[in-house]
C-alpha cells in the first residue's frame, strides 16, 4: 500500500515563488488545510480557495494539507497541490489552469534561433518573467536539471507554465527525458502549444524517428493543429558519426544542437576553454546541419559571471559556422544575438560586392569586379547572406540598395 | 479616548494631536508656509567646562548622569555605523538600570542591530521611537505595542522638526570613529570608521546637551571637525562603538538578478533617450543593487558620449567613486558613505566632499539641493494609479521601512522610480497606497521590467519619447498586468488606533499608520 503522506514542491530560506505542499490523505474528517505564507494577509483567502478547488477537482474528500508558501502564484500552487495528489492516487485528470491567449502563436522552420534560454522545469521562480529576456526560444527543460525524483512534479509545473506563463513570442521549447519518461513528459506537454521539443543524447535517425511517431500520434488522438518542430542535441561520439542522417531524419527537425559536457564526458577528456578536444564535433555538426539545410546550434557556455569569454567565445562558434547557442542566464542573451549577427564591417563589404554584382548583371558584363579584384561567384552568394541575415535582424533596412542609389 | 481627526489635502485622515501636541495636517505642497523663529539650544558658558578642554569622562553612565538623565527626555543618536551600532542600545539599556522612563529616541535611522530597544520598550524606558522603524521593531508598532505614537520624518524632516523646535532633544549621543578630548570628531580614522557624520550635525547644534562616544580618541585637534567641541559637553572612551563589518556593507554588490539588471538597462535607456541624461547632468541614486547597476549603466553611456555628470549626490558607492576617477563626474557630495571604497575615497581624492545632509535636505531653509538634482532614482515599497508613493509600509500594512532621504529627493527635476512589478507575488503598482509618504505630483516615471509609466504631469517626457521604441505603458495597464499574473490581493485590515504619523518634509502630517488588526 502507498504511503498516505506524501510532500511536493520547495520551501526553504532560499526558495521565492514555490511552495510545499505537505499531504496526507484520511478515511474521513473532511478537509483541514494549514497555510502558512508571507502573503498570507495579501493572498491567504484565494490560496485557500484554490487549493479547495483542486482538491476538489480530484475528487479529494478527507485530507490534510499543510501548505508552506513563498509567494507562489496560482498555476504553481495548482500544480504542486496536483503532484501531490498524483503521489498517491491514479488518474488521468488534469487540473488546468487557463491557457494565456497571448500564448497561442506558432513559429516558422527558418526563424533564428541564435539565442535560447534554459530553465530548470522545477524552479517555478525563473520561469516567471523568462519571457522578457527577448531571447528566440525559452527551454523549460525535464531532463538535466530536475532530479530524477522531482521529473513527474516538474511535469505538471512545465504544463502550467506553458499555459500560464507569457512567453513574449519567444519560441516555446520543452527538453523531454530520453526514453519513456520522455513519451510521459511528451503528452503532458505536447497539448499546450510546444513550439518545438528538444530531444537530448540523441544518436541515431531511430531515436527521432520514435519521437516523431510518439508526437503524431498524440496529435492525431488529441487533435492538436499546432506544428511541432524537433530539435535533436548531439551529445555522444556515435552521436557525432551518425549526425548527417540525424539532421536529415525528419522534415520537422530544424536545427541540430550539440551538447558539449556529455560528449567530453564521452570521450574522456576535459572540456577547456580553448575547445580543442570538440573542435572535430562541432565542425561535423555543421557541416551535417548545412547539408541537410537546418540550422546548427552550438553548447552553452557555461560561466554565467564572464561576459568577456562569452563574447569570444560566440565569435569562435560563428567562425566555426554555428547560427546560434544556447544560455543559461537571461544576461548572455544579447551577447549571443549580437554575436551572431552581422558586424558593421561585414555588413559595409558585403553591401559593396552585392552593389557591384547587381551593376555588372545591369551592364551584361559576366564578370563581377570590385575595384581591380575579381570577385568569384560563391563570394557573391556569402555576401547576400549575411545582407539577409542583417535585414532580418533588423541592423539593415530592406531597401538599403534604394538608399545607397539616392 | 476617540482622537479627533481631520481630512488633509491629500485626502488622508490625520489626527489634529500627537502624543499630546498638536499637529498641522499636510496642506498640500509648498503650501504650508512656516512662522516664527528656529529653535535654539541652552546659552552653555565655558566657566563650566574645563580649561584644559578635556572632556572626557570615565562612562556612558557617568556622561549620562552629568547631562541630567531624568524621564521623559528625548535622546538622539546617529546612523552612521549602520547596522553595527553598538552606542544606541547601550544608551537604553544604561537609562533602564538607572531607573528612567518614558523617554523619547529619536534617531536618524535605526537598523535591525536596534531591534534590542524592544526590551526598553517593554519595560518602560522608552516611550516611543521618532524615527524609522525596520523589521520587528516595525512588527511591534505595527501591532500597537509601543506605549506612545511613532512619528515618522524624512532626513530632512528630521532637520526640520529640530531646527523648528518641533523635537527639542535633550541629550545627543553621537558615536565616533574619531574624537580628540575636546569633543572635535569626525567619521574617519579608527577601526569603526563609517566615513562621514552628517546626520548627526543638527543633532549637536541644537541638542541641549552633547556626548561623544569614541573608541580613537586622538590628539587634539581631530581634524576634519564634522562635530565641534564647543558644541560638546562631554566625552567618553569606549573599547568599540561599532562593529566595523556591519558599518559599511564591505562591497556594495550589483543586483544579479535578470529581472532587476532588465529594470536596470531600461531606466539607462529612458534617461538616455528622454534627453535627461546629458553632459553636465547632476544626478544622485541608492546603495540598491538595482540603483547600482544604473550607475554603471550610466556610467558607460557618458563614457562613450564623451560627457561628465558635473557632481553627483551621496549615499557614495564604489560605483560612484570609479565614476569620479575615470573622470565621467566632477564631484562627489556625500552625505554618508556606503562601502569601504567610497569611504578611502574621500581621504584619496579631493573632490569627493563631505556634504552634511543637514545643508542639503531640510525644506525649511533657503534653497534645496534636491531641486537641483536632474537624475534622481528612488525606490518605493508601491506606488498608485495617481502616482503616489508609499515607502514605510508593505501592502500587508506592516511597517517595515525608514523615510530616508526619500520625501526630500522626490524635489528633484526627475524622479525616477525604477521597482519590480511585483515582488514575491505581491504587487507594487495599487489603487491606493496603504500609506502616502509622497504625493504623486512629485514622482514622475515609474520604469518596471514590464514597462515604463510617465506621469501625465511630464508630457514634455511623453513628448520627447514618441518613436523612442520603449515600452510605454500606463500604470493602469501595468497594473492590471501584475494582476492578470498574480491575482488581485485582498486588502489588510485595520484597528482606528493610529501607531505612527507620516510627517511631510514640512512637518504637516501627511498620513497615518494604523493598528493592524492581527
Amino acid at each position: 500500500m502507498k504511503s498516505r503522506i506524501v510532500i511536493t514542491g520547495n520551501y526553504g530560506p532560499k526558495v521565492r515563488s514555490d511552495c510545499e505542499i505537505t499531504l496526507e490523505l484520511r478515511n474521513q474528517g473532511g478537509m483541514s488545510i494549514d497555510l502558512v505564507s508571507k502573503v498570507k494577509s495579501l493572498y491567504g483567502e484565494s490560496i485557500i480557495k484554490l487549493s479547495n478547488e483542486v482538491l476538489a477537482f480530484f475528487s479529494v474528500k478527507d485530507a490534510s494539507v499543510k501548505i508552506n508558501d513563498s509567494g507562489a502564484l496560482p498555476f504553481v500552487i495548482a500544480a504542486r497541490i496536483e503532484a501531490a495528489i498524483k503521489k498517491l492516487i491514479d488518474t488521468d485528470l488534469e487540473y488546468l489552469p487557463e491557457f494565456i491567449s497571448d500564448n497561442s502563436y506558432s513559429t516558422l522552420r527558418d526563424r533564428f534561433r541564435f539565442s535560447r534560454l534554459y530553465l530548470p522545469g522545477n524552479n517555478p521562480a525563473l520561469m516567471i518573467n523568462a519571457g522578457l529576456h527577448s531571447a528566440d526560444g525559452i527551454i523549460l527543460d525535464l531532463e538535466d536539471s530536475v532530479a530524477p525524483e522531482k521529473k513527474d512534479e516538474a511535469r505538471i509545473l512545465v504544463r502550467n507554465a506553458l499555459r500560464q506563463v507569457d512567453f513574449c513570442g519567444s519560441e516555446r521549447m520543452v527538453r523531454i527525458n530520453q526514453g519513456p519518461v520522455g513519451i510521459k513528459d511528451l503528452h503532458s506537454v505536447l497539448p499546450h502549444n510546444v513550439n518545438l521539443i528538444l530531444i537530448p543524447k540523441c544518436e541515431s535517425a531511430d531515436d527521432i524517428k520514435k519521437v516523431e511517431k510518439e508526437i503524431s500520434g498524440i496529435r492525431k488522438s488529441k487533435n492538436l493543429k499546432n506544428q511541432v518542430f524537433l530539435m535533436p542535441i548531439i551529445e555522444s561520439a556515435l552521436g557525432v558519426e551518425n549526425s548527417f542522417e540525424i539532421a536529415k531524419s525528419s522534415e520537422n527537425v530544424v536545427a541540430i544542437a550539440i551538447g558539449l559536457e556529455d560528449y567530453t564526458a564521452d570521450l574522456g577528456v576535459p572540456r577547456t576553454l580553448e575547445g580543442k578536444e570538440s573542435f572535430y564535433a562541432r565542425s561535423r555538426i555543421v557541416v551535417a546541419a548545412k547539408a541537410a539545410g537546418i540550422q546548427p546550434i552550438d553548447s552553452v557556455f557555461s560561466d554565467v559571471a564572464d561576459m568577456d569569454a562569452l563574447k569570444a567565445n560566440v565569435m569562435q562558434s560563428k567562425t566555426l559556422g554555428f547560427e546560434g547557442m544556447g544560455c543559461i542566464h537571461p544576461r548572455q542573451v544579447s551577447i549571443i544575438r549580437q554575436g551572431y549577427a552581422p558586424d558593421e564591417a561585414e555588413i559595409e563589404k558585403s553591401k559593396k560586392i552585392v552593389l557591384a554584382f547587381k551593376a555588372a548583371e545591369h551592364k551584361g558584363v559576366g564578370v563581377v569586379a570590385l575595384g581591380s579584384k575579381m570577385i568569384d561567384p560563391p563570394v557573391v552568394k556569402r555576401a547576400q547572406k549575411s545582407i539577409d541575415l542583417a535585414v532580418r535582424m533588423g541592423v539593415l533596412s530592406a531597401d538599403w540598395a534604394d538608399e545607397i542609389q539616392l | 479616548m476617540a482622537i479627533k481627526t481631520v481630512i488633509n489635502a491629500a485626502g488622508r485622515s490625520v489626527p489634529l494631536e500627537i502624543n499630546g501636541q498638536p499637529v498641522i495636517p499636510f496642506k498640500g505642497v509648498g503650501k504650508h508656509r512656516p512662522s516664527g523663529r528656529k529653535y535654539a539650544p541652552p546659552i552653555p558658558t565655558c566657566s563650566d567646562y574645563p580649561e584644559n578642554g578635556n572632556k572626557v569622562v570615565s562612562s556612558l553612565e557617568e556622561a549620562l548622569r552629568k547631562c541630567g538623565l531624568c524621564d521623559g527626555m528625548t535622546i538622539s543618536t546617529h546612523h552612521h555605523l549602520r547596522d553595527g551600532d553598538l552606542i544606541s542600545n547601550k544608551v537604553f539599556e544604561l537609562a533602564s538600570s538607572m531607573g528612567v522612563r518614558d523617554l523619547v529616541w529619536f534617531p536618524s535611522a535605526s537598523f535591525p542591530c536596534n531591534d534590542l530597544v524592544i526590551d526598553y520598550l517593554e519595560d518602560g524606558t522608552i516611550n516611543r521611537i521618532e524615527g524609522s522603524m525596520n523589521g520587528p521593531l516595525g512588527r511591534y508598532v505595527s501591532e500597537g505595542r509601543m506605549k506612545g505614537t511613532a512619528v515618522l520624518r524624512s532626513h530632512g524632516g528630521r532637520v526640520q522638526a529640530i531646527q523648528d523646535g518641533e523635537v527639542k532633544i535633550d541629550i545627543a549621543v553621537l558615536a565616533a570613529p574619531s574624537a580628540d578630548s575636546y569633543g572635535n570628531a569626525k567619521g574617519t580614522g579608527g577601526s569603526s570608521a563609517c566615513g562621514v557624520l552628517g546626520y548627526a550635525k543638527a543633532d549637536y547644534l541644537y541638542a541641549s546637551r552633547v556626548i561623544v562616544v569614541t573608541d580613537n580618541l586622538v590628539d587634539l585637534p581631530c581634524f576634519p571637525m564634522e562635530i565641534e567641541g564647543n558644541y560638546v559637553d562631554y566625552v567618553v572612551v569606549v573599547d568599540k562603538i561599532g562593529i566595523p563589518e556591519k558599518i559599511v556593507s564591505g562591497t556594495t554588490q550589483i543586483t544579479k538578478s535578470p529581472d532587476r539588471l532588465l529594470i536596470a538597462e531600461l531606466t539607462a535607456s529612458f534617461l538616455e533617450k528622454s534627453g535627461i541624461l546629458r553632459d553636465g547632468v547632476t544626478m544622485q541614486a541608492g546603495a540598491g543593487g538595482t540603483s547600482l547597476a544604473i550607475a554603471v549603466f550610466l556610467h558607460q553611456i557618458l563614457k562613450e558620449r564623451g560627457w561628465k555628470s558635473k557632481f553627483g549626490f551621496g549615499g557614495s558607492t564604489r560605483y560612484m567613486v570609479k565614476m569620479l576617477e575615470e573622470g565621467q563626474m566632477g564631484y562627489i557630495l556625500d552625505a554618508q558613505a556606503f562601502d569601504l571604497e567610497s569611504v578611502s575615497s574621500i581621504e584619496r581624492n579631493a573632490n569627493h566632499i563631505q556634504y552634511p545632509v543637514f545643508n542639503a535636505y531640510n525644506y525649511h531653509s533657503k534653497g534645496n539641493l534636491t531641486s537641483m538634482m536632474d537624475i534622481m532614482i528612488l525606490g518605493a515599497t508601491e506606488v498608485d494609479l495617481n502616482f503616489n508613493g508609499n515607502v514605510v509600509t508593505h501592502s500587508d500594512g506592516y511597517l517595515l521601512h525608514g523615510i530616508g532621504g526619500w520625501q526630500n529627493c522626490l524635489h528633484a527635476r526627475n524622479v525616477i522610480l525604477p521597482i519590480p512589478l511585483f515582488r514575491d507575488r505581491i504587487p507594487v503598482i495599487v489603487d491606493e497606497v496603504t500609506t502616502l509618504c509622497g504625493p504623486g505630483e512629485l514622482i514622475d516615471v515609474i520604469i518596471t521590467e514590464r514597462g515604463i509609466a510617465i506621469n501625465p504631469l511630464r508630457n514634455d517626457l511623453i513628448e520627447n519619447l514618441k518613436g523612442s521604441g520603449l515600452p510605454l505603458k500606463t500604470l493602469k495597464e501595468l497594473k492590471d498586468e501584475a494582476e492578470r499574473i498574480c491575482g488581485k490581493p485582498q486588502k489588510p485590515e485595520f484597528e482606528e488606533d493610529i501607531v505612527a504619523a507620516v510627517k511631510w518634509v514640512d512637518g504637516t502630517v501627511i498620513d497615518v499608520v494604523r493598528k493592524i488588526r492581527f
